[in-house]
């Protein structure tokens, strides 16, 4: 019985080719928009957390300007804030220009950069070759340093950089290693910009004997589990505020995470936004397919009529009518369901961001094409069902 | 009518009291009024009447499409009156073989496929439906016309390939509802040969038209006039 009705609603569908194909045309085109917009929108998400992730998820930054009594972090505020609970390790950071002098020639405004050791073991900066900076440089404050290939190229020439000695304000550093060329993928380094006359990585240390400070202005802390971020945060504050004795503006913190945390839910929000104005295509498509059936049972009234009187329960009439409806919208999601998934592909080549199959995009796309299907179609084929096989001979 | 209906009866087909009011605004239009009919097994009969008479109305109700107002109608001792629409969808695919004046074939499907969709409803597996299609249509004598449509066919061997659809599920009773209406003399006479034959070999037949000529092929003719039924030989007219 069911399969006598999948072929009837089957031959009614090919009975008019051209009407049923406009009709599916509709859904096409739904199913086609919501899984394109969902497919390129997640990927460029991820994408774009995946960019954000690598710069430093589970990164806190804080910058300390503090008071004109205490401009920055001491030492000891440094000790309690890495022993904070959840916190892996932290890396101050201080950044200058200096002039750097090898033999006889000078290289003037350089970024001189100053890290703690953590800086390297969390792959913020890869060395290509030689060695990056260590624990014990830091704490003996080593007159070592890592520069960059732009400095190597422009102060050393031709000549392997590696254990040479530069003159950094009067004091003597060995060049332990060189950076590996950052990643010119990576967007967000682009937009760090890369100093053009070179940097030098030294550690902090060393960087705060050089300028004979003893306070730290900024660092990086990280964070062991994300999930509790929050809370940590709140503590570090505590200790900032302490630090800087309760003084406003005296400190600013970034939470990469909740920043990443914001950035995906307005992209989300985005993404849903999208879909919606996709869905009320397949709204539309969904509309046309009632149209088309309830003009198919009016033309086939008298066909209602006769299989009634041959013995057809009401049942069995709006089976029929519910499948043709059902079969025209699945073809229909079928087929936008495969040129989506192409335009996607497509569209994310174009846009040189790695395509990922949303399975969630599949699924919504064919189940609403389904429902669509169920849901416009349960009205005609109602009508069909209640039609009096009396007045539906009679329309002969 | 009342005390009719004390005692159903057993009989093959049996009418009672039937009555049909149709409301007409505030008034109301009575089509059929006390209608009593015994059928017995293997009678060929015409219900002969012009037309407002209450033919269709009478044709529906035997049909079981429509139910009456009043009275009771029993076919193999089944009461039709208080059945629902599922159990009247059963009753005309089991009991009833229709065959109407416009033949009433789906154009899109050939004379097998016509043939077939009673039996559809019925639940017969394909394989068994196909079988019993061919044998139908061997019996009205289109053996050669099976996967022909019908805009291949002639108006008589349309309303064959009818007959053939209305004979599929073995039914009670053929129901047929001015079978000639749409052929011309010789073909319909042709049609109504093929009734008498059918009736030779034990099918109950009831026919209903307006032709006096068409109904003197039936064995038993009734009157249908204003809605009132009454007996009457072929001859007396």
């Amino acid at each position: 019985m069911f399969r006598e009705n999948v072929k009837m609603s089957w031959e009614n569908i090919f009975a008019n080719k051209m009407r049923s194909f406009l009709t599916v045309l509709g859904i096409i085109i739904g199913v086609m928009a919501v899984i394109t917009l969902i497919t390129v929108m997640q990927s460029a998400t991820k994408e774009v957390t995946g960019q954000f992730e690598a710069l430093g998820a589970g990164t806190v930054s804080v910058r300390a300007p503090g008071t004109p009594l205490k401009r920055g972090l001491s030492e000891s505020d440094l000790k309690e804030i890495a022993a904070l609970e959840n916190v892996s390790g932290i890396s101050p950071e201080i950044t200058t220009g200096l002039s750097v002098v090898y033999g006889r020639s000078l290289q003037e405004d350089v970024s001189i950069e100053g890290y703690g050791f953590t800086y390297f073991s969390r792959n913020n900066a890869t060395v290509a070759r030689g060695r990056p900076l260590l624990p014990p440089d830091e704490e003996q404050k080593s007159l070592v340093c890592v520069i960059d290939r732009t400095l190597s190229e422009k102060l050393l020439g031709g000549t392997d950089p590696l254990l040479k000695e530069i003159l950094i304000n009067g004091m003597r550093f060995r060049i332990v290693g060189i950076l590996a060329d950052p990643e010119s993928e990576n967007v967000m380094s682009q937009f760090a910009g890369a100093n053009e006359n070179g940097k030098v990585l030294m550690p902090y240390t060393t960087l705060m004997r050089l300028l004979k400070q003893d306070l730290v202005g900024q660092i990086s802390v990280y964070i062991l589990d994300t999930a509790r971020a929050d809370e940590t945060v709140e503590a570090l504050e505590a200790v900032l505020k302490k630090a800087f004795n309760y003084k406003d503006n005296s400190y600013s913190v970034i939470n990469l995470e909740s920043l990443l945390d914001a950035m995906n839910t307005m992209l989300s929000l985005m993404t849903g936004l999208l879909a919606g104005i996709a869905a009320i295509s397949l709204l539309v498509g969904g509309i046309g397919i009632m149209n088309m059936m309830l003009v198919s049972v009016t033309e086939r009234t008298n066909e209602i009529g006769l299989r009634k009187a041959l013995g057809a329960r009401p049942a069995s009439i709006q089976v029929q009518f519910l499948l043709e409806s059902i079969m025209l919208s699945f073809i229909g999601g079928i087929i936008g369901l495969i040129l989506g998934l192409s335009a996607s592909y497509g569209l994310c080549r174009l846009l040189d961001i790695p395509f990922s199959l949303s399975l969630g995009a599949i699924m919504l796309g064919v189940g609403f094409s389904g429902a669509v299907g169920i849901i416009f179609g349960w009205a005609p084929a109602r009508k069909a069902s209640n039609l009096n096989p009396i007045d539906a001979l009679r329309s002969v | 009518m009342t005390d009719m209906s004390m005692q159903p009866a057993a009989g093959f087909f049996s009418m009672r009291g039937i009555t049909k009011v149709y409301p007409m605004g505030n008034e109301e239009h009575t089509v059929l009024r006390d209608v009593d009919l015994d059928i017995a097994q293997g009678e060929f009969i015409s219900v002969l009447g012009p037309s407002g008479s209450g033919k269709s109305t009478m044709m529906n109700i035997i049909g079981c499409l429509d139910t009456p107002t009043y009275g009771d109608y029993f076919l193999r001792g089944k009461p039709i009156a208080d059945q629902d629409e599922n159990e009247l969808a059963k009753i005309r695919n089991r009991e009833i073989g229709f065959i109407f004046q416009s033949f009433q074939l789906l154009q899109r499907q050939n004379a097998l496929r016509n043939v077939e969709l009673p039996l559809i409803y019925a639940g017969m597996p394909h394989k068994k439906r196909l079988e019993r299609a061919e044998e139908m249509l061997v019996r009205v004598g289109l053996q050669d016309k099976l996967w022909h449509f019908p805009n291949q066919l002639s108006g008589g061997q349309q309303q064959r390939v009818a007959i053939a659809r209305a004979l599929a599920t073995h039914p009670t009773i053929l129901l047929a509802d001015e079978p000639t209406g749409a052929l011309d003399q010789k073909t319909g006479h042709q049609v109504m040969e093929l009734f008498s034959a059918l009736n030779q070999e034990g099918h109950t037949i009831i026919m209903i038209t307006h032709d006096i000529n068409i109904a003197r092929f039936g064995s038993r003719i009734v009157r249908l006039l204003d809605g009132v039924l009454s007996e009457g030989g072929p001859d007396d007219v």
